[in-house]
């Protein structure tokens, strides 16, 4: 045996204290990788977009359409390599609660733009040749056990109807946060069956320099001022960033949320060490009696009390990370959300804090128990 | 006070009396129950030498429990002095007390006190992880403490796995693996029947006797105290013989 092995064996006494507290430790991780794994993510969407892109909307909101024939316009633009077009579509397959993102793109000058998208399976030229082909994330296909050769069929919610596509390619993104969980078609295919409703969403421009990005985005709006659809122009990266501030101030939220779960877990852990020690106080008089100074006694509770939030602390993120590993449903809402390595090394960071912590209170008791006094109590 | 063990054995020799292991001079204790102070004893002398085995008896709440814990460094004293081996315990920082007290006291508790968690073996060897032996040492310290006490087939039960008497006799192996100077032993037959208080009391003179341990029981049985070399009574905060 060692004072490790004494320390491990006082772990034991009370399985069921143990395992309850324990249990009650991975659940706050569990929360804390979850929640946190939400701000990672949300962090991460913000800085997906490209500072060498910029995207030029209609002033007036996303939903208000924008003429085709901007793209001339913005195609002359001293400054500006290229220009593609998306559109959102909004369907979904078989079940309507079950989510996922679908962009028309004018495929041809699209595809060539996104170089982080890489495509892993099927053929980029199948995809551009034909009308109804789309390109789908490797996640959807794991999703909805689809193949590359297969007609899937959506339902239409803003243009309604059932569309047929044929997958040609599959991609996976170079950044995570991209998202594996989207699906691109052409956008030729939305305007023949909506020709007097269709017209491009948004623009997406390629600049030779990123460095000119606000002045060129400053004279692209100042052009159309005063034309029938006045523009707001913005880097990609800005304009993804707009869109996670429409979830809020979620930030603050979970931050608020994580912090109340741990310190009710903090006081669960706290209480119940105390307990442990209080009900071992004569056993702590004999080994101060063997000769076991004050700082060992105290060194053992603090690593009884670390044992357990650490131990409860790694299953809880563990678990956390199972979770979030693929086919759940919001990687729609929020792609690339995983654990990150980040998250797993903060998480232990408060598991040590937290066992340190809780531990404290009691190895102080247990330091500054009378022996005499102890050993009078348990005779 | 010296006590007639001691004497008898000094003038055995014809020598001038040894030094004494333990000498207590001057020794006063009270407690505060609050705003009452009550003496438990006042001005006491004791020297025990080297190989003595001492009962100290009283009535209770006499002090002797206080007077056993002060010269184990446990407690502390109001005033006076508790020389172990040369060294004045009540003059010890707690740290340094409690690496003298691994050393120099082997300790027996009348409800046994073993850590239920723990198996006889390694309840034995629990003082010695605050030494620098190896584990295969370690093991057969524990061993032949074990063997001392005629436990060894009972090694690896647990305290609930054992009777009183062999709990007790896991405590004493406990108080010896170290070979400590001094056992101090509270009332080590008071939570035992007869026959197994007996064999107690046996095993501990056989430490004494063939070991030569220097012992020291508080106890409350007349019996018990008479198995020692010397008896002598604390009563109304005095020690007499």
């Amino acid at each position: 045996m060692s004072i490790a092995g004494l320390v491990r064996a006082n772990l034991t006494r009370n399985k069921k204290r143990t395992f309850l507290t324990v249990a009650s430790v991975i659940v706050a991780f569990f929360l804390f990788g979850l929640l946190r794994s939400v701000i990672t993510t949300l962090d991460a969407a913000a800085e997906v977009g490209s500072e060498a892109r910029l995207v030029t909307l209609n002033a007036s909101g996303l939903t208000f359409p924008m003429p085709e024939a901007h793209a001339n316009r913005l195609a002359g633009f001293d400054g500006v390599r290229s220009v593609t077009w998306s559109n959102w579509f909004g369907g979904y397959y078989q079940d309507p609660q079950d989510y996922f993102a679908q962009f028309a793109i004018k495929a041809d000058t699209w595809l060539p733009m996104y170089s982080e998208v890489r495509i892993v399976a099927g053929d980029a030229d199948a995809f551009l040749r034909e009308r109804t082909a789309a390109l789908v994330g490797v996640g959807l296909l794991e999703k909805y056990g689809w193949e590359v050769g297969q007609t899937v069929t959506l339902q239409g919610t803003f243009f309604a109807g059932d569309w047929d596509f044929n997958i040609r390619a599959a991609y996976v993104p170079e950044d995570p946060s991209f998202g594996d969980e989207n699906m691109y078609f052409h956008y030729e295919y939305l305007y023949e069956r909506n020709p007097n409703v269709v017209t491009p969403g948004w623009f997406i421009l390629q600049l030779d320099q990123p460095e000119r990005a606000a002045e060129i985005a400053a004279a692209i709006d100042d052009l159309f001022r005063n034309s029938s659809a006045p523009t707001e122009t913005q880097t990609e990266r800005a304009f993804q960033a707009g869109f996670v501030t429409m979830w809020g101030n979620i930030g603050f939220l979970v931050t608020v949320l994580g912090t109340a779960v741990f310190f009710a877990i903090l006081f669960v852990a706290a209480n119940t060490m105390m307990m442990a020690v209080r009900e071992r106080i004569g056993e702590i008089a004999v080994l101060k009696t063997l000769g076991f100074t004050d700082g060992k006694l105290a060194g053992m509770v603090i690593a009884e009390s670390v044992a357990i939030t650490l131990v409860g602390g790694a299953l809880g993120l563990l678990l956390a990370r199972g979770a979030l590993s693929g086919g759940n449903p919001l990687q729609s809402f929020f792609p690339g959300l995983a654990v990150t390595g980040g998250t797993f090394l903060l998480g232990l960071t408060l598991a040590l804090a937290l066992g340190l912590i809780t531990g404290a209170i009691p190895a102080w008791q247990s330091a500054r128990l009378s022996v005499a006094g102890a050993l009078r109590r348990i005779g | 006070m010296s006590s007639p063990a001691s004497e008898a054995a000094s003038a055995e020799r014809g020598a001038s009396p040894r030094p004494a292991l333990v000498q207590i001079s001057g020794l006063s204790k009270s407690y505060r129950r609050g705003s009452e102070t009550i003496h438990v004893f006042d001005d006491v002398d004791l020297e025990m030498h080297d190989g003595e085995f001492l009962a100290l008896m009283g009535p209770s709440g006499s002090g002797k429990s206080t007077l056993l814990n002060i010269i184990a460094g446990l407690d502390t004293p109001d005033k006076g002095s508790v020389v172990v081996g040369g060294e004045d315990v009540t003059r010890m920082k707690a740290r340094r007390l409690a690496a003298w007290r691994a050393t120099h006291i082997g300790f027996v508790f009348q409800f046994y006190n073993l850590l239920p968690v723990l198996t006889a073996a390694q309840n034995v060897e629990l003082p010695l992880l605050l030494t620098r032996l190896s584990k295969a040492d370690r093991r057969r310290h524990v061993m032949t403490a074990l063997e001392v006490v005629g436990l060894t087939d009972r090694a690896e039960h647990f305290p609930k796995q054992l009777s009183g008497g062999q709990q007790q006799r896991v405590g004493i192996a406990r108080a010896i693996v170290s070979d400590p100077t001094i056992i101090l032993a509270d009332e080590p037959t008071g939570d035992l029947d007869a026959s197994s208080g007996d064999e107690i009391l046996t095993l501990l003179e056989r430490l004494n006797a063939e070991f030569s341990k220097t012992i020291l029981i508080v106890t409350h049985d007349a019996h018990a105290a008479e198995r020692a070399q010397a008896t002598m009574h604390l009563d109304k905060g005095e020690l007499v013989r």
